[in-house]
C-alpha cells in the first residue's frame, strides 16, 4: 500500500510539464537509436551525460530512463524488416518477424511486438515499482552454479528447438560455443584462440555475428537463388493491422513472455538474451500451428518482444535497489546517477524517494509516448518493404556494413563480419539453424565462467553443482529436455513393433 | 561570475604564452581529441569526459572530443594511440594502473614508456569488506582465517590481474601466506562480485569505495580497510597502514600523450591539464564523482609509473599471471 502512495506522488513528478517534455525527448531518442545501426542506447546517454550535468537529476534521469525504453523498441523494427538484429536481444524476434515481413505480413509483425513490448513494460514496470525490494533479495542468492544450470536449459532447449533436428542444432550450437572461447578469459586473464590479433582479445562482438550470420548470409543467399528463379517484390498481404486471430495468437505470448523476461531480467547476471531465447522455445512448443515457425508465425514475434521489454524493466531492479548495472545502458545510467552524488543502493529508495518513484511514474508515461509514436509509424516502415528484392539487399549489405564500422571502425571487424556472412551462407545452403551460434557466443563464455567460479568455491569439488537444490533441479530440467526426446521416440517405435 | 571566469582564463593564457614563446600552440585554440581506452560508462570513459568538460568550460581547451576504443584492459586503445599519436600535439590518452596489469598479463606490444605521462589526475582507495553476516569483524580477523586457511577464503573482485586482484594477493602476502595460493574469484566489475558478496557466497571483497558505498553505509556490507595510504574524510574504514599491514595501492588514473613530443608541445599540454586540475569546476566535479585528486606533474608522474611497473610485474608474477 505504502508503494501505491509513494506512485501517486511519482506521478505527480512525472507528469510535471518539464519532466514529460524530457521523457519525450528521450523516448524519441531512443526511437532513432535502436533504429539506426552502430548507435546503441549506452553510447547516446554517455554523450548526453555531460550536457545534462547541469539539468536536474529528475528529468534527466527520466530523460535516460525514455532513451532505455526507446531503444528496446527500435531495435527490433531493424530486426524485422530488413532481418538486421541491431542488438543481441533482438536477435530472436529478427527469426519469426522477418518471415513475416517476407510474405506480406511486416505490418501485423511490427504491431504485435510494439504492442507487446507496451504490455510487457507496463506489466514489468508494476513489477518493480511493487517487488523490487523483495526480488533482488532472491536474486541475490542465485549463485555460480545456479546460473550454470540455468545457461544448461537454455542450450539445450535452444538446439532442440532449432533446425531438423537436434544434431543438426548441437552442431551450430558447438560452433558458437567454439567462437566463444576466442578472446580474454576472464577468471584467468589468460588469451585464448586470439592467435596475435589484438582485434581479437575481446571476443567476438554478438551484434557482428548476429548481423553477418543473418544479414549478409541471407542476402548472399537470396542473391544465388536469384540466378535461377525471378522474385518479385514482397507484396503487402491483408491488413497491415493486425487480425482478429493475430489477437488471439499474440496476447498469451505477451503474458508468457514477460513472466520469463521479468524475473530473469532483474537477476544480476541474467541479461535480455536467454530469456528471448527461452519464450521463443516455450511459444513453439505451446503453438497450436507448431508448423508455422521458421515460416512466420506471429507468436515467434510476441513472445520473444515481450521477454525483451520486460528483461528491460527487470534490469533497473538490481540497477535501483542495489547499484548494480546488469548492462551497458545501465552501466552508463548509473555513471548519471553518480555524477548527481545519488549512489543507487539499499538507501535510494530512503533517501531520493520523490525521485526514485518519478522515475518509475515516468516509465509507465514513456511506454505510452513509445505506443503512440510507433503505431502510426508501422504503416509508414511496410512501405520499406515494396522496394524490389535486389535494391532492398544492397541496402541491407550497406546498412548491415555501416553498421559494423559505425560501432567498431577497424578492418578486422569488418573482415569478421563477411567471413560470417559468408558461414551463413554455407548454414543456410545446407540446412544447420543459425540461431544457436548466436546463443553459444552469448552463453557460452558465461556458462564458463559460472561453471568455473561455482567450481572455485567448492575447491574443484563437482558436486557443489548437485547440492544446491536450485542447480540441481534445474540440472534434471535440461537433462530430461535432452532425453526425453529420443526416448519418446524410442518408445513409439516400441509400440510399433508390437502392434 | 562568468565573466570573471573568462577574465581569469584569459590571464593564465596570457602568462601561460609569455612563458611559452616557442610553443607551436595556444591553450585558447588547443583542439584536443582524448582516446578513452575502454567502452562507455566506465571509469576511463568517465575521467576522460569529465576533463573534456572542465577543460572547454574553463577555457583551457578550445575544443575537445573523446573517442572510445575498448578492448582488452586498455591495450586496444594503447596499441591504436601509439601508433596513431606519434609526435601529435593534440591526441591524448586515459589509462590508470589497470592498464599497467593489462599490458603485463596480455604480453601487449606496446607499454606506458611508449607514450609521454602527460599528468597523474585521480586515484581511489579499494576497499576490502565483508557480508554482514560474516564471523570477521575487523581486519585483524581476516588475516587471522587467511593464515589458517587460504584456500577457503575465496575473495570476490573484478577482472582477473587488476587491481582487486592484486590488492587481495599483497594482502594474502602480508599475512605470511603464499601469494600464489590466494583463491580469487574474477568478476567483470563491482557490480557481479557485489551480487556475490551479498549472496554470501565468497569470504570477502574487493572493490572500489565508490562502488559499495550504498551498501557499506546500509550496513550490507562490513568495511574492514581501505588500500589508500592515508585516512580518507568521510570513510570510516581505516587504511591498512594504520592497522600494521604494510600494504597500500591506490585505483590512479592518468593522462598521456603520444610518443616523440616536441618539449614545447608538451608543456602546452601539461599546462593545459595542470590548469584544469587546479581550477574550482575541476574540484567540484571530481567532489560530485566521489574521486580523491592525486594530481602528479609529468615528471613525478613518469617516475611513478616506473615503480608502479615494477611493483605490479612482481605481484603478478607472484600469483603465476606474468613471467
Amino acid at each position: 500500500m505504502d508503494s501505491l502512495i509513494h506512485l501517486m506522488h511519482g506521478f505527480g513528478t512525472a507528469l510535471d510539464p518539464m519532466n514529460l517534455a524530457f521523457a519525450a525527448i528521450g523516448v524519441l531518442l531512443g526511437t532513432a537509436v535502436g533504429v539506426l545501426p552502430g548507435i546503441g542506447p549506452a553510447l547516446t546517454v554517455a554523450l548526453l551525460l555531460p550536457i545534462t550535468f547541469k539539468l536536474d537529476p529528475g528529468g534527466s534521469l527520466i530523460m535516460f530512463a525514455g532513451i532505455y525504453y526507446g531503444g528496446m523498441y527500435g531495435g527490433s523494427t531493424t530486426a524485422i524488416l530488413l532481418n538486421t538484429p541491431g542488438e543481441s536481444a533482438s536477435v530472436v524476434t529478427a527469426l519469426e518477424g522477418n518471415q513475416m515481413a517476407r510474405r506480406g505480413r511486416g505490418g501485423p509483425a511490427l504491431a504485435t511486438a510494439a504492442i507487446g513490448s507496451f504490455v510487457a513494460a507496463l506489466i514489468a514496470t508494476a513489477g518493480l515499482a511493487f517487488f523490487a525490494p523483495i526480488l533482488v533479495k532472491v536474486a541475490v542468492k542465485f549463485g555460480p552454479w545456479d546460473y550454470f544450470g540455468l545457461m544448461l536449459i537454455a542450450f539445450v532447449t535452444v538446439s532442440a528447438t532449432f533446425g531438423s533436428s537436434p544434431l543438426r542444432g548441437l552442431t551450430s550450437l558447438g560452433i558458437g560455443l567454439w567462437l566463444g572461447l576466442i578472446g580474454i578469459d576472464q577468471l584467468s586473464g589468460q588469451t585464448r584462440l586470439s592467435f596475435g590479433v589484438p582485434n581479437l582479445l575481446d571476443g567476438i562482438e554478438v551484434t557482428t555475428l548476429a548481423v553477418g550470420l543473418f544479414a549478409l548470409g541471407e542476402a548472399l543467399f537470396v542473391a544465388s537463388r536469384h540466378l535461377f528463379n525471378d522474385e518479385k517484390p514482397m507484396a503487402i498481404k491483408g491488413s497491415i493491422w493486425m487480425s482478429r486471430e493475430d489477437w488471439k495468437r499474440s496476447w498469451k505470448p505477451w503474458l508468457r513472455g514477460t513472466l520469463v523476461g521479468f524475473p530473469i531480467g532483474a537477476l544480476p547476471a541474467g541479461g535480455a538474451e536467454i530469456p528471448t531465447f527461452l519464450s521463443y522455445t516455450m511459444e513453439r512448443k505451446l503453438s497450436t500451428k507448431p508448423e508455422e515457425f521458421g515460416q512466420g508465425a506471429i507468436e515467434g514475434v510476441a513472445g520473444p518482444e515481450a521477454a525483451n521489454n520486460a528483461s528491460a524493466a527487470g534490469t533497473l531492479v538490481p540497477l535501483l535497489t542495489l547499484g548494480l548495472p546488469t548492462s551497458a545502458t545501465a552501466a552508463v545510467m548509473l555513471a548519471g546517477f553518480q555524477q548527481y552524488n545519488l549512489q543507487p543502493g539499499p538507501l535510494l529508495f530512503v533517501q531520493h524517494p520523490a525521485l526514485v518513484w518519478g522515475l518509475v511514474a515516468s516509465l509507465f508515461i514513456a511506454n505510452v509516448m513509445l505506443l503512440v509514436l510507433n503505431l502510426p509509424l508501422v504503416g509508414l516502415w511496410v512501405r520499406l518493404l515494396k522496394i524490389p528484392l535486389p535494391w532492398l539487399y544492397a541496402g541491407i549489405l550497406v546498412f548491415a556494413c555501416m553498421g559494423t564500422i559505425a560501432a567498431n571502425p577497424s578492418v578486422v571487424e569488418l573482415m569478421m563480419l563477411v567471413g560470417f556472412g559468408f558461414l551463413g551462407f554455407l548454414m543456410r545452403r545446407y540446412d544447420y539453424p543459425i540461431a544457436p551460434v548466436v546463443v553459444g557466443l552469448i552463453l557460452g563464455p558465461l556458462a564458463d565462467s559460472q561453471l568455473r567460479r561455482a567450481l572455485q568455491m567448492s575447491l574443484g569439488d563437482p558436486m557443489i553443482l548437485l547440492q544446491h537444490p536450485g542447480s540441481a533441479s534445474m540440472i534434471a530440467i535440461a537433462t530430461l529436455a535432452l532425453i526425453a526426446p529420443f526416448l519418446f521416440k524410442g518408445l513409439a517405435r516400441f509400440r510399433q513393433d508390437e502392434d | 561570475m562568468t565573466y570573471l571566469r573568462s577574465g581569469l582564463a584569459s590571464a593564465w593564457l596570457m602568462a601561460a604564452a609569455a612563458i611559452l614563446p616557442l610553443s607551436s600552440a595556444h591553450a585558447e585554440d588547443l583542439e584536443i581529441s582524448i582516446i578513452a581506452p575502454a567502452g562507455a560508462g566506465g571509469g576511463w570513459d568517465s575521467a576522460a569526459r569529465s576533463l573534456q568538460d572542465v577543460m572547454m568550460k574553463t577555457g583551457n581547451a578550445h575544443s575537445v572530443q573523446v573517442m572510445n576504443v575498448p578492448g582488452a584492459g586498455g591495450t586496444v586503445g594503447l596499441a591504436q594511440f601509439v601508433q596513431g599519436a606519434k609526435g601529435s600535439p593534440d591526441q591524448m590518452l586515459v589509462g590508470g594502473i589497470t592498464m599497467v596489469g593489462a599490458i603485463i598479463t596480455n604480453k601487449a606490444p606496446y607499454n606506458l614508456s611508449n607514450v609521454t605521462p602527460i599528468a597523474r589526475l585521480t586515484g581511489d582507495p579499494l576497499v576490502v569488506v565483508v557480508p554482514a553476516s560474516s564471523p570477521y569483524k575487523t581486519m585483524a580477523d581476516l588475516m587471522e582465517g587467511i593464515k589458517k586457511d587460504v584456500a577457503h577464503t575465496i575473495w570476490a573482485g573484478g577482472s582477473a590481474g587488476g587491481a582487486d586482484h592484486i590488492l587481495a594477493a599483497l594482502v594474502t602476502q602480508a599475512a605470511g601466506v603464499d601469494p600464489a595460493k590466494v583463491n580469487y574469484v574474477a568478476y567483470s566489475g563491482g557490480g557481479e562480485s557485489l551480487a556475490a558478496m551479498l549472496g554470501g557466497q565468497v569470504t570477502a571483497g574487493v572493490s572500489g569505495y565508490g562502488e559499495w558505498q550504498g551498501q557499506i553505509e546500509s550496513g550490507d556490507l562490513r568495511a574492514l580497510a581501505i588500500s589508500y595510504p592515508e585516512p580518507i574524510e568521510g570513510i570510516a574504514a581505516q587504511p591498512l597502514k594504520a592497522q600494521g599491514i604494510d600494504v597500500e595501492l591506490v585505483n590512479w588514473r592518468g593522462i598521456f600523450a603520444g610518443p616523440e613530443l616536441a618539449d614545447a608541445d608538451k608543456a602546452v599540454l601539461e599546462t593545459a591539464v595542470q590548469k584544469t586540475v587546479e581550477s574550482p569546476e575541476w574540484k567540484e566535479l571530481i567532489k560530485a564523482k566521489g574521486w580523491s585528486d592525486y594530481y602528479a606533474p609529468s615528471a613525478e608522474f613518469t617516475s611513478f609509473i616506473a615503480s608502479e611497473d615494477a611493483r605490479v610485474h612482481g605481484v603478478l608474477k607472484s600469483i603465476g599471471l606474468a613471467e
